[in-house]
C-alpha cells in the first residue's frame, strides 16, 4: 500500500525538506536528487507490479470508494509515474548546471518538487475531483516555476499562462459540478459504472465538452494551443524542459483517462470531434514550427503538433490505437525534454537561442551534435529511434480503423518535423560559425551536470528505440486495462458498489 | 429558490465572460473571481438545494437524519474556494509585477514574451512589424 | 507605513485574542464545527493585523522561522500523521485512538497531528501571501 502513496510522499516531503532548507542550497541539491531518484525507483516498482494489468488501489483513510478518496494505479498509471520520475531524475541534475546557484536561491527546489507532487497526483487520482486539486497544485508550482528569473519577458509570458489556465480550469470546475449533479459521484469507476445508463445523454456530452475544452487548454490543442509557444519560452531551460516534457501530457492523461473509461459509449460522437481536433493540432503546430527561427520557439510548436498523434488514440478509441498513443506519449516525453536540454546547451555554447547567431557546433562541440541528432531524428520518426516505431503503431492503428487521411496527414506532419530538425541541425550545428561569436567556457561540473541527463534521454531512446517489443507489449497491457472498464469497476469499488447503489 | 440560484449563477457566468474580454488586467481578474463564485454556486446547486439541516450526525446516530443537506458538495466548494483564492492572489501578484515593469496593466501593451522574430542573418527577411497601437 | 495610532495601540490585542480563539477552534474541530484550517485562517488574521499596525519586517521577526518554513513544517506534519497506520492498521491516513484514562478519559488520535499540521501550514500560507504582497506595495 505504500508504494501506491510514494508518489506522492516522495515529491511532498522533497518539496517541504528543500523549502526548510532555505539556504543550504548544496543540502537542497542532494535531497532533491534522491528524491527524483526514489521517485524513478518507485515508478519502476509500480510498472513491475502492473504489467500483467493488474490494478492497485488503496482508500486513503480506509474510507471505501465512492465516498472516500482513492488511489489508483494501473498500467497506464505506472507507466506515466515511471516516466515523470525520469524526467524528475533528468531535470534535477540539468539543474545543477550554467546558472543553478541564482536558480536554487529563487526557490527552484521546492517549486520544482510542487510541480511533480502535482504530476504524480493526477497520475494516481481515483476521482475527477482530486484530479482537479492536483491539477491546481501543478498549476500554482508551474506559475512559480515560470517567472522563477522575474524577467520581463517571463512576467509577460506568465500572465498569458495564468490568465489562460484560470479559465481553462474554472471550467474543468464547473465541468466537475454539473457531472456531480448528473450522476451524483465523482470517483472515476462509479461514473464508468453509471455513465452509460444515465438519462440524459445529451446533457453527458455536453459536460464532455467542456472536460475537453479545459483539459484541451492544458494539452494545447487546437485551437487552444497559442498560449504555449507564448510562454514556454521564455522559462529557464531546466524549467521549459520539464513543463515540454510532462505538463502537457497530463493535460493527454486526464483526456486518455477521462474518456476511455467514462466517455467510451459515445464514441460516435466524440470519436469525429477528436478526429478533427487531432488532425487539425498536428498541422497547426508544425506550420508554426516551420515559420520561426528560435530554437524554442521551433521546439515549442512541436511540442503542439505532436500532441495531435497522441489524441488519435482517443479519436479511434481502438486498443491498438490507445496502445500507439501510450507508446507515442512515452516517446514524446523523453525526446522533447531531452531536445529542450539539449537546446540549453545550444544556448551556453553559442550565447543565443536564435538560429541566425548560431553556427559551427558540429566542429565546436560533437558531442552536442550526438545529443541533438538522436532526439531530433527520433522526433521525426527515423528508424530505428523510437519516434519511428510511436508514428508506425500511430498510423498502422489509424489504417486499420480505417481512418485514412488521420494517417495521411501524420506520415505529412512527420515529413515536416523532419524539416524542422533539418533546420535547427543546419543553422546550428551545420553552417560556419558566425563571426564575433562569444562561446562561454563551461566548468567541469557544469558539462558534466548538463551532458549526463542528455546522453541518459538519448540512451532510453536508442533502447525504446532497438528493444521496442517489452515497451509496445506494456503499451498494450496499458491500453487493454485502460479499455477494461469492469476490471477497473471491481477494483476500485469490489462489494463497495453494492453498497453504494444501497446508499443511493 | 431553483429559479433564484440559476438566475444568479447565469448573471454571474455572463459578467465573469464580459470581463474575461476587458484589456485591462484587473478587470479580467475580477472577472475570473466572479466566474469561480458562479461555478462554485453550480457545484451547491448540483449537490440538490432544499435541505436546510446541517449535516452531522447526532450523537448516538449512525447515520444522517433526513432533511440534512449534501456535505460533499460543501467539501468540494471549501477546497475550490481555497484554490480560487490562491490561483488569484498568484494572478494579482504577477499583474503587481506587470504594472512595475511595464508602467501598464493593459494587455495590448505587454509583448515582451512574443516579440519580432530574432532572425538575425537568417535565410528568411523580418517580417514588416505588425501595426501597433501608439503608445 | 504608519498606521493610526488607535489600531498600533489595540494591535497586541488583536494579535492575541484571534491567536487564542484560533486554538480553541482547532480544538473543538474534534466533534464539532471547526478545525486546522479555519483556525489557520483565524490565527492569520491576527498576524495581519500585526502587519498593518507595525510593518512587514516586525512580523516577519515575530514570527522567528521563514514563513514558507511554517509551511513546510505544516505539510510534514499532516503527512507524518498517516504514517503510523502503514504499519498495519490500514491504508495510509487511517487515523488511530488513544484514551489514556488520567482521571478523566481523553480522546487522543492522529487527526489532531493532521489537523494542526493543516492549521500551521495555513498561518504560513496566509503570512507569505500577505507579507509579499505588502512589500511588494513598499518596494
Amino acid at each position: 500500500m505504500l508504494l501506491i502513496v510514494a508518489p506522492l510522499l516522495i515529491p511532498l516531503c522533497a518539496a517541504a525538506l528543500t523549502a526548510l532548507l532555505r539556504t543550504h542550497i548544496a543540502a537542497q541539491r542532494v535531497v532533491g536528487v534522491s528524491a527524483s531518484a526514489s521517485l524513478l525507483a518507485v515508478g519502476l516498482m509500480l510498472v513491475a507490479r502492473t504489467a500483467d494489468g493488474s490494478i492497485l488501489v488503496t482508500q486513503m483513510g480506509d474510507w471505501a470508494a465512492p465516498f472516500g478518496i482513492a488511489l489508483v494505479v494501473d498500467a497506464f498509471s505506472a507507466i506515466m509515474l515511471a516516466i515523470a520520475g525520469l524526467m524528475a531524475l533528468s531535470v534535477s541534475i540539468y539543474a545543477m548546471g550554467p546558472d543553478a546557484a541564482a536558480r536554487d536561491r529563487a526557490g527552484f527546489q521546492p517549486l520544482f518538487h510542487s510541480l511533480m507532487l502535482g504530476v504524480c497526483g493526477a497520475f494516481v487520482a481515483g476521482d475527477v475531483f482530486n484530479l482537479y486539486v492536483w491539477f491546481e497544485v501543478m498549476l500554482i508550482a508551474s506559475f512559480g516555476l515560470l517567472v522563477l528569473d522575474r524577467t520581463r519577458a517571463q512576467i509577460d509570458g506568465g500572465l498569458r499562462y495564468v490568465f489562460l489556465n484560470l479559465v481553462g480550469t474554472t471550467v474543468f470546475l464547473m465541468a466537475v459540478g454539473l457531472l456531480y449533479g448528473q450522476l451524483g459521484t465523482l470517483n472515476f469507476a462509479d461514473l464508468a459504472r453509471l455513465a452509460p445508463q444515465a438519462e440524459n445523454q445529451g446533457l453527458l456530452a455536453a459536460i464532455g465538452v467542456m472536460f475537453l475544452v479545459s483539459f484541451g487548454a492544458k494539452a494545447a490543442l487546437f485551437p487552444l494551443f497559442n498560449w504555449l509557444p507564448a510562454a514556454y519560452h521564455t522559462a529557464s531551460m531546466p524549467v521549459a524542459a520539464i513543463f515540454a516534457g510532462l505538463l502537457t501530457k497530463v493535460g493527454v492523461y486526464a483526456i486518455l483517462r477521462l474518456f476511455a473509461l467514462v466517455y467510451a459509449h459515445d464514441v460516435a460522437f466524440f470519436g469525429p470531434i477528436f478526429a478533427w481536433v487531432a488532425a487539425a493540432t498536428m498541422v497547426f503546430g508544425v506550420f508554426g514550427a516551420a515559420a520561426h527561427y528560435d530554437i524554442r520557439r521551433i521546439l515549442s510548436f512541436h511540442i503542439v503538433s505532436q500532441i495531435g498523434y497522441m489524441i488519435i488514440g482517443v479519436a479511434l478509441l481502438t486498443q491498438a490505437a490507445i496502445a500507439a498513443a501510450i507508446l507515442y506519449i512515452v516517446h514524446h516525453i523523453v525526446v522533447k525534454a531531452n531536445l529542450f536540454l539539449v537546446a540549453g546547451a545550444i544556448r551556453r555554447e553559442n550565447g543565443s537561442f536564435a538560429l541566425g547567431r548560431c553556427g559551427g557546433l558540429w566542429r565546436a562541440a560533437p558531442l552536442l551534435a550526438i545529443g541533438f541528432l538522436i532526439p531530433a531524428l527520433s522526433l521525426a520518426g527515423i528508424p530505428p529511434l523510437s519516434g519511428f516505431w510511436g508514428k508506425y503503431a500511430v498510423v498502422r492503428a489509424g489504417i486499420e480503423a480505417e481512418a485514412y487521411w488521420l494517417a495521411g496527414i501524420a506520415l505529412f506532419v512527420g515529413l515536416l518535423t523532419l524539416y524542422s530538425m533539418i533546420k535547427i541541425w543546419n543553422e546550428a550545428f551545420w553552417k560556419p560559425a558566425p563571426e564575433g561569436l562569444a562561446r562561454t567556457a563551461w566548468t567541469r561540473g557544469q558539462r558534466i551536470a548538463t551532458y549526463l541527463p542528455i546522453a541518459l534521454l538519448c540512451a532510453t531512446t536508442m533502447t525504446i528505440g532497438l528493444w521496442t517489443e517489452p515497451f509496445a507489449a506494456l503499451a498494450e497491457t496499458a491500453a487493454a486495462s485502460l479499455l477494461d472498464r469492469d476490471a477497473y469497476i471491481a477494483a476500485v469499488l469490489g462489494n463497495a458498489g453494492q453498497v453504494a447503489e444501497f446508499a443511493r | 429558490m431553483d429559479p433564484v440560484i440559476s438566475l444568479s449563477i447565469g448573471g454571474l457566468v455572463a459578467v465573469g465572460v464580459y470581463m474575461f474580454l476587458a484589456h485591462d488586467l484587473p478587470r479580467v481578474l475580477i472577472g475570473f473571481v466572479l466566474f469561480g463564485s458562479a461555478v462554485n454556486l453550480t457545484i451547491f446547486a448540483s449537490g440538490r438545494l432544499g435541505a436546510t439541516l446541517p449535516p452531522f450526525v447526532a450523537p448516538g446516530a449512525d447515520a444522517l437524519a433526513a432533511g440534512t443537506s449534501n456535505p460533499l458538495p460543501q467539501a468540494l466548494i471549501l477546497t475550490a474556494i481555497v484554490i480560487g483564492f490562491g490561483l488569484t492572489v498568484f494572478a494579482l501578484m504577477l499583474v503587481v509585477r506587470a504594472n512595475r515593469e511595464f508602467s501598464s496593466v493593459d494587455a495590448a501593451d505587454l509583448n515582451a514574451a512574443e516579440t519580432p522574430i530574432d532572425t538575425a542573418k537568417s535565410p528568411i527577411p523580418p517580417p514588416a512589424p505588425l501595426a501597433k497601437k501608439a503608445a | 507605513m504608519s498606521a493610526s495610532l488607535i489600531l498600533r495601540v489595540s494591535a497586541p490585542m488583536l494579535l492575541w485574542l484571534p491567536l487564542a480563539a484560533s486554538l480553541y477552534v482547532l480544538l473543538r474541530g474534534h466533534n464539532e464545527p471547526g478545525g486546522g484550517f479555519i483556525g489557520g485562517l483565524l490565527a492569520g488574521v491576527g498576524l495581519i493585523f500585526h502587519a498593518i499596525a507595525f510593518g512587514a519586517a516586525p512580523t516577519r521577526k515575530l514570527l522567528r522561522l521563514a514563513p514558507t518554513s511554517y509551511c513546510a513544517i505544516g505539510v510534514l506534519l499532516a503527512a507524518a500523521s498517516g504514517i503510523p497506520a502503514l504499519f498495519g492498521a490500514g491504508p495510509y491516513l487511517t487515523h488511530l485512538w488513544w484514551f489514556p484514562d488520567v482521571g478523566i478519559v481523553l480522546p487522543l488520535g492522529t487527526t489532531i497531528l493532521f489537523d494542526a499540521g493543516v492549521y500551521i501550514t495555513v498561518v504560513g500560507t496566509v503570512a507569505t501571501l500577505f507579507l509579499s504582497l505588502m512589500e511588494e506595495e513598499t518596494l
